[in-house]
């Protein structure tokens, strides 16, 4: 899967977790860009991109996440 | 069910017009992701949850001191949830002599917390119980040993339930058995756990919401009370119309051990006061032969309250049903194997709960056991003779149609009644009938046992328990009256209400002659009623204009001087004189 298709498909589930159809998200958006981004829709962010993709993130990957770049370089990668 | 981002969607949709109930959320790890989750099941069941978070960990803190904000935040219900992880650390800590003791400790503390809830706040206590997960640091073997958690929890758990038997306050949420059916790894997520202290996974959140809405929602007045069940392939397995009594699956033949197993449910379910009915499209006689001759019948003609067996629509027979055992739809679940008869009843009856079935009958039994329809808040001796009370009047409705003046009808049945205050004994059913009643019930207060006792020996109020008997049997206690006495002169009628088995038998008129009587006994002159529409209760609108009160205010007044005593065909009787 290409990296735009990757994004694509992450950025629906953000649409969906934060519930705000306007969101727009780049590769360097990062939590302080987004309002509803918070510790407690980031943990609802990871487990709904976990069932998308079907793949599972260690808690120690979860910690390093800066912005969406690094979620979608790790999908990128677990799906090989 | 739900997922968890619908029921947070539902946060944003409009609450006005619900009923509010105020919780409080006590616990010992992150529970903002169980309180969105628990607000928006509750937009599922109309109710709107006006929620009070307290900070992170602060449960002892909380409710402990008189002053503190749970307190000032007045809670209807405080639900109180500590993690088996913080009891496990905690327990860790102990020398093993002192883990042997452990849950007795623990138990203490609960009560010691409870107390202090009932001391400071009318509120009710829901508990989670502990999830029975083994830590494994002796195997199996931690069965036969008092210092093993597994065993400890075991019996916090056990103890939980003996407390709540004794506490009429305190409920127990049973996240241990929710953890038993979905199992540990569906729970649990740990590394949103160790990441966010939040205890349970995503997709177990709307479960244990709606578990504990559901418990609330059940205390409240609203719960099933019926089932109405298709016969073909729902109760026995094929059609017996086309293979004949001796053919259907039923007992050893076929798959008939499904359908046996699930009967034996199902009479349970009766004899704890659930009505059965039947609705099936067939002709009545065949439809109702298995149920007189087949030997491996688990339920009988005696176990269905009633029975409709006929070619028209199972929506107007539903509506029949209805009509006949005087209950809301919302209380009622229907159960078909056929999926277009679900959807047409579903269209059109939305307030009726049905239930997908999975399409293999060996699974409806631990189908329908998962979605937990038949919460209660009570259980008490009257639920037992539920169904026989309801095949009585059935009978009623047969005699009344030999007569064309009502009155001859009322005279014919022979009625009498006992009226008692509110003791020890019959407190259990008098809560529930508070509980259960809805549509003839002038002011809707639901009471718990506690309150019962304590109005009743209070001394500011008099209370009336009626019990209504026929030539066809006894009926039971199906009436209430609670007056307050509100000064000198004034009796309040707080509660007035009554079961809708027994409508339209005059019951009101002597009630009243016997609210008036006890008045002027003890030099009462005036009483004051009041009506507090609800979705349900349109049926007594008028009751008080009807009765002969004036209208004063937003009350109704009776001078009970000049009240003329109004006809009754109910013979008044006190425990000494009961008829043979």
């Amino acid at each position: 899967m290409s990296t735009d298709q990757v994004l694509r498909e992450t950025s629906e589930i953000f649409i969906d977790v934060m519930d705000n159809e306007a969101l727009q998200i780049k590769l360097d958006t990062s939590a302080k860009d987004i309002e509803e981004w918070d510790s407690l829709t980031h943990i609802q962010l990871i487990v709904a991109i976990e069932k998308h993709f079907k793949l599972k993130f260690t808690s120690q990957e979860i910690r390093n996440f800066n912005q969406v770049g690094d979620m979608i370089h790790l999908i990128e990668q677990k799906l090989g | 069910m739900d997922s968890f981002s619908a029921l947070k969607k539902n946060l944003k949709k409009d609450f006005a017009g619900l009923p509010v109930l105020r919780i409080a959320v006590l616990a010992d790890s992150a529970s903002q992701l169980f309180v969105q989750a628990f607000r928006g099941a509750g937009y599922n069941l109309g109710i709107n949850f006006l929620i009070f978070e307290s900070d992170y960990n602060q449960i002892q803190l909380q409710i402990l001191d008189p002053h503190s904000d749970l307190y000032a935040f007045h809670p209807d219900y405080t639900i109180v949830f500590q993690s088996t992880q913080k009891l496990r650390k905690k327990f860790y800590e102990l020398s093993y002599s002192e883990k042997t003791s452990f849950s007795t400790d623990q138990l203490r503390a609960i009560v010691q917390l409870t107390d202090h809830l009932h001391a400071s706040s009318k509120s009710r206590v829901i508990y989670f119980n502990f999830p029975e997960v083994t830590d494994n640091i002796y195997g199996n073997f931690a069965n036969k040993l008092a210092g093993s958690f597994i065993y400890q929890l075991r019996s916090i758990n056990l103890g939980l339930m003996n407390l709540a038997i004794t506490n009429p306050q305190l409920y127990i949420n049973d996240l241990s058995a929710l953890h038993n059916q979905f199992g540990y790894s569906f729970v649990h997520d740990e590394k949103v756990y160790i990441n966010t202290d939040i205890l349970f996974s995503i997709d177990f959140l709307p479960i244990i919401a709606r578990n504990t809405a559901k418990i609330i929602q059940s205390i409240q007045g609203t719960f099933i009370k019926c089932v109405i069940l298709d016969l073909d392939n729902t109760l026995w397995g094929g059609t017996i119309g086309d293979d004949g009594v001796e053919s259907i699956q039923i007992g050893d033949l076929g798959g008939g051990k499904a359908f046996t197993e699930f009967q034996h449910w199902l009479k349970q379910l009766k004899n704890r006061g659930i009505i059965l009915a039947v609705c099936s499209k067939n002709t009545e006689a065949i439809a109702k032969a298995p149920f007189e001759n087949h030997p491996d019948m688990v339920l009988r003609l005696t176990d269905i309250a009633v029975f409709i067996a006929n070619w028209e629509t199972k929506v107007d027979n539903i509506r029949h049903i209805q009509s006949i055992l005087n209950i809301g739809f919302d209380s009622m679940v229907f159960l078909d194997d056929n999926p277009f008869e679900r959807d047409m009843v579903r269209t059109h009856l939305p307030e009726i709960t049905v239930p997908e079935l999975p399409e293999d009958p060996a699974e409806y039994l631990q189908c329908l056991q998962v979605l937990n329809l038949f919460e209660t808040a009570s259980f008490t001796e009257e639920d037992t003779t539920r169904t026989k009370q309801y095949q009585t009047e059935a009978r009623r409705a047969e005699l009344q149609k030999t007569f064309s003046d009502e009155n001859d009808f009322l005279q014919s049945l022979k009625m009498n009644a006992l009226v008692q205050p509110f003791t020890r004994f019959n407190c259990p059913r008098v809560t529930q009938l508070s509980q259960r009643s809805n549509q003839f019930n002038l002011r809707t207060t639901r009471y718990t046992e506690d309150m019962i006792k304590t109005l009743s020996e209070s001394g500011e109020y008099y209370t009336l328990a009626f019990s209504l008997a026929d030539k066809y049997g006894d009926n039971g206690l199906i009436a209430l009256a609670i007056l307050e006495k509100q000064d000198t002169e004034t009796l309040f009628i707080e509660t007035w209400l009554m079961s809708c088995r027994v409508l339209k038998r005059g019951m009101e008129n002597f009630m009243l002659n016997t609210i008036v009587e006890l008045a002027c006994k003890n030099g009462f002159k005036c009483l004051k009623g009041e009506y507090l529409p609800t979705l349900k209760n349109a049926l007594v609108k008028n009751h008080y204009e009807n009765l002969g009160f004036n209208a004063l205010e937003g009350h109704w007044l009776m001078d009970a001087n000049s009240y003329q005593a109004r006809p009754t065909f109910i013979e008044h009787i006190t425990e000494t004189n009961v008829p043979n």
